[in-house]
């Protein structure tokens, strides 16, 4: 009953908590196609794999902007203030931080493309313009920025969930529950 | 006629004759581009042969009797990445061990009007040899000429890309070359 009593500011909009599973998924496959592609050797199948990467972080990154408008447009619910102030601190820390990253790692990989002398063209068919032109040192700078920026994405994504874990399992708050896909239909069941 | 006019005439005259006398036959391979443009995953590639050599004679007085050579050292090759570069070296795309150069050879050159021409000459590469019609432009600049011109050939006409890389969805059959040749215009040499 007490949670019914503070739902309003409780729970996420659908839309926020099916961006932030779309988002998820998409992170997740792309970072681990990214991760298995650069080990294979030349063919066909490497060429149309690393292109359907950066189509995903392209998507990814289309769909970070579509995040940030909902997220401006719709305040998120606030941290349970159970939560001790350093806590909450923290999590304020790494949800701005995943923001960044999730801005700078596609960025750093149109870019690396770009210096590499491969120009992004989403989904075959719309080119996006090269900032860079070819240049192989940049290219291989911007590799590695770009491999960094994932490895401290890994981090910060493990993080994220195991906190979450930790919300729901030990805190035993609500905190996973309200980003959780069925939460309205279980709200909605708990309300008639 | 005035004697000044007679003497711009002949002036004019002198410049026409020392013009067509000039046939460029020097070909200056530092500034000279042997470029290619190819498409894979819808992506525009370019590419490059930093070796190859040309020999020409091009008279702008006398187009039909010009005549252009030019041998590409195929591993010589920029393809665009240093992993392409050797794949494309392999069996399956020129076989540059077995046939290491590219050759076009001209077989006749008509002039299209203003500075436009046209070679038409024969192309071999990984031992097949096909057709090709190559437009360019000539500007000749005192003693040394530029040569613009770019064609597109069908890499399955010649083998190039055999196997897992025969079909077109990731690397398209179309490829442009484009070449940038200068030269310079010596006399023939004394004995």
């Amino acid at each position: 009953m007490i949670m019914t009593a503070r739902q309003p500011t409780q729970i996420y909009t659908r839309t926020a908590i099916a961006l932030h599973w779309l988002m998820a998924v998409l992170i997740l496959v792309t970072f681990s196609v990214g991760l298995y592609m650069h080990g294979l050797h030349l063919s066909p199948f490497k060429l149309k794999i690393y292109s359907w990467h950066k189509w995903a972080g392209v998507t990814a990154f289309l769909l970070l902007l579509v995040r940030l408008l909902w997220r401006v447009a719709h305040r998120p619910p606030e941290l349970p203030e159970s939560m001790p102030v350093w806590q909450r601190m923290g999590a304020q820390a790494v949800h701005g931080l995943l923001y960044l990253l999730m801005i700078a790692v596609p960025l750093t990989g149109w870019l690396m493309s770009s210096a590499k002398g491969f120009q992004t063209v989403y989904f075959g068919v719309l080119p996006i313009p090269d900032l860079l032109a070819k240049n192989t040192e940049l290219g291989n700078a911007l590799r590695a920025i770009h491999e960094w920026l994932n490895y401290l994405m890994l981090a910060l994504v493990t993080g994220h969930a195991g906190m979450a874990l930790k919300h729901h399992l030990i805190d035993r708050d609500d905190i996973l529950v309200r980003m959780a896909p069925r939460r309205r239909a279980i709200a909605k069941k708990e309300r008639t | 006629m005035k004697p000044i006019q007679f003497i711009g005439l002949l002036c004019l005259a002198v410049l026409a004759g020392s013009a067509q006398a000039a046939v460029f036959n020097a070909v200056q391979l530092d500034k000279s581009r042997l470029s290619f443009t190819f498409r894979q995953m819808g992506v525009p590639v370019q590419g490059s042969f930093s070796r190859f050599a040309a020999q020409l004679s091009f008279d702008p007085a006398k187009p039909a009797a010009a005549s252009a050579v030019i041998d590409a050292d195929l591993s010589s090759v920029d393809a665009g990445s240093p992993e392409a570069n050797d794949e494309v070296l392999g069996p399956q795309w020129f076989n540059a061990k077995v046939f290491p150069r590219a050759r076009f050879v001209s077989s006749t050159v008509r002039a299209l009007g203003g500075n436009r021409y046209e070679a038409v000459g024969k192309l071999t590469i990984k031992g097949r040899t096909q057709n090709v019609t190559a437009p360019f432009t000539y500007v000749g600049q005192g003693a040394t000429a530029r040569f613009d011109g770019a064609f597109s050939l069908k890499r399955a006409d010649f083998a190039i890309g055999e196997g897992e890389w025969a079909a077109f969805d990731t690397v398209a059959n179309e490829i442009q070359i484009v070449f940038h040749i200068q030269a310079a215009s010596l006399p023939a040499p004394r004995k």
